[in-house]
């Protein structure tokens, strides 16, 4: 058995829900998904008791009606567990990880501003990275978003054309 | 005494792009930092989304200058890994081979940066002479000194033949023997050694609890590398060690950054030699199917990961770059925590936070003519040879020395 095989078999043993949920992508790469509520006790066991000290970054995805965070975490020996949930998009809630990895504040920032994601006990701290005079409301990453200044979207160029 | 808080920035005395950083004082020591990111920030992330694969590999280039091969190598190989193809061993040598070249062009970058924070411009007048080896090579194999085009998705776009090799060979010789003497000046010389050591201190701990990524957590004696820990390219068949040391400052990081050379020399050499013949690209198709990767890439400043998803179309459907200096920035405040201000432009720069390299062509608008006319590399370094002879400073002699060792 792997050594990626074997980590997917001790989080399928903790967490029964996870069967069929996480899988080795490849050589180093193991994927899964949980349930929002499902999230912190896999991410803080992955991080504690599977070595995954290393957040990567966190991903987040416009994905229709709900929005997706893949939190990429890696350990010394290069595996790299990528573990996601969904929130729906009219209510994109979700908790800080800062308490568990500080440097997620930076990436967590920047799924505010560039996705629109409300992160619960996140501290003080300034914005990332949109300017200060950025309209509310308008996030960049969402597919609905277009540039509405002419001519900086390629669709836009191509009219202009 | 009342605690001050000056604003660092968005232009300051560290870098050439522009960061804020708000530092609060009692009187010249710093009580507490933060950093204002984000002014760089150009919606690549979105662009990409809007443009072909092929488009995007040339767009995530320009990232950065001085990483810019960093970015499309990451870029290609979480493509190539969702397309399922198998890129020839040749194209997976040239990648590592233009990696290392990049490692030595921004570590001696770095290390004339560090010389200037600290008022020892002679090393940076020397280490940027010395840079010119190494670009001239990266010119000559990518035709370009940054944002070298080299990379597509399946391969690369460039082989490396005949008169190339040796001239790689020389330069890296020429390099490993500057290096050498660079090595010595920073054992030897007090002067340097007493200005960079203690200078922000991150503990192995902190380090590690911060997240810190390539030289910095390297010089704070994390054993942490991508090319050794997550292989790519052809890293898994080079002989190479992780270059560590404890001193956990910004003498380290200095060293950390040095013995790096010397090990990029070596593993160009032996990519050169282990280069397999054979094809250096294979077709790819314009639609990738849906899928994700992950991918991971050792920069000279750090871990750069991508993220892309694609969607069964030409265009991804999500791109996400974390680049290495987003992970470092995090790490300055605990660096200059209780610090003198006088320490934070070193600091800052310790961390090599980016920095953009100049065209090749220059606009030249002659007073006396209407039109403006070209100037090429070539003759731009002739025009500055000939403006200082003028003023009585003659480098002839040197450049021949130079010239000689090439």
């Amino acid at each position: 058995m792997t050594h990626e095989e074997s980590i997917v078999q001790n989080l399928v043993g903790k967490f029964a829900y996870l069967a069929g949920r996480v899988q080795v992508q490849r050589v180093r790469r193991i994927i899964g998904s949980v349930d929002q509520g499902q999230f912190e006790e896999v991410f803080t066991y992955a991080q504690r008791e599977l070595q995954f000290s290393v957040l990567c970054t966190i991903t987040g995805l416009d994905e229709g009606p709900t929005m997706g965070f893949i939190y990429q975490m890696a350990r010394a020996d290069g595996i790299v567990f990528s573990l996601k949930f969904s929130v729906p998009k009219d209510k994109p809630v979700i908790q800080t990880m800062t308490r568990y990895f500080p440097p997620a504040d930076i990436y967590e920032r920047e799924l505010m501003d560039l996705l629109g994601a409300q992160v619960e006990g996140l501290g003080p701290g300034n914005r990332y990275p949109l300017p200060d005079d950025w309209p509310k409301d308008e996030y960049p990453l969402r597919k609905d978003w277009k540039a509405k200044t002419a001519g900086t979207n390629t669709e836009e160029i191509k009219q202009n054309a | 005494m009342r605690n001050v808080v000056i604003p660092v920035g968005p232009q300051h005395p560290a870098l050439k792009e522009p960061e804020s950083f708000s530092v609060t004082l009692s009187g010249e020591r710093i009580m507490a930092f933060s950093a204002r990111l984000g002014y760089n920030h150009r919606g690549i992330e979105k662009a990409c989304e809007e443009r072909t694969y092929v488009q995007d590999v040339y767009l995530i280039e320009r990232i950065c200058g001085i990483c810019s091969h960093a970015h499309s190598t990451a870029f290609v190989q979480a493509v190539e890994e969702i397309a399922g193809l198998a890129v020839p061993e040749r194209a997976l040598y040239i990648r590592t081979i233009i990696a290392e070249l990049e490692r030595i062009h921004s570590h001696l970058l770095w290390l004339g940066v560090a010389g200037h924070e600290v008022g020892f411009d002679t090393l940076l007048m020397y280490t940027w002479r010395d840079r010119e080896i190494v670009m001239d090579i990266l010119a000559e194999l990518t035709g370009n000194r940054v944002n070298y085009g080299i990379n597509t998705i399946g391969g690369v776009r460039r082989d490396i033949a005949g008169a190339e090799i040796s001239d790689i060979m020389k330069a890296m010789d020429t390099l490993e023997e500057r290096t050498k003497y660079y090595i010595r000046v920073a054992t030897e010389e007090r002067t340097l050694i007493n200005r960079l050591s203690g200078v922000g201190v991150l503990s192995r701990e902190d380090a590690l609890s911060l997240g810190a990524v390539g030289p910095t957590a390297r010089a704070s004696g994390i054993a942490r590398d991508t090319r050794k820990d997550d292989p790519y390219a052809a890293y898994g068949a080079l002989d190479f060690k992780v270059i560590t040391d404890d001193h956990c400052d910004v003498y380290g990081r200095t060293l950390v950054r040095m013995g790096e050379l010397m090990e990029a020399y070596s593993m160009i050499r032996q990519a050169l030699k282990k280069m397999p013949d054979g094809p250096i690209a294979v077709k790819a198709p314009r639609k990738i199917p849906a899928g994700e990767a992950f991918s991971r890439y050792e920069a000279p400043r750090g871990e750069d990961v991508h993220y892309v998803k694609a969607n069964g179309t030409d265009k991804p459907e999500r791109v996400k770059v974390r680049a290495p200096t987003l992970a470092n920035i995090q790490c300055v405040s605990k660096m200059l925590e209780d610090r003198q201000l006088a320490d934070l432009p070193i600091v800052i720069a310790a961390i090599d936070p980016c920095f953009s390299c100049t065209d090749r062509l220059i606009s030249v608008k002659d007073a006396r003519k209407r039109a403006p006319s070209s100037m090429k590399w070539e003759d731009l370094r002739l025009y500055g040879i000939e403006w200082y002879r003028d003023k009585g400073i003659d480098f002839s002699k040197l450049n021949t020395r130079m010239g000689e060792r090439l």
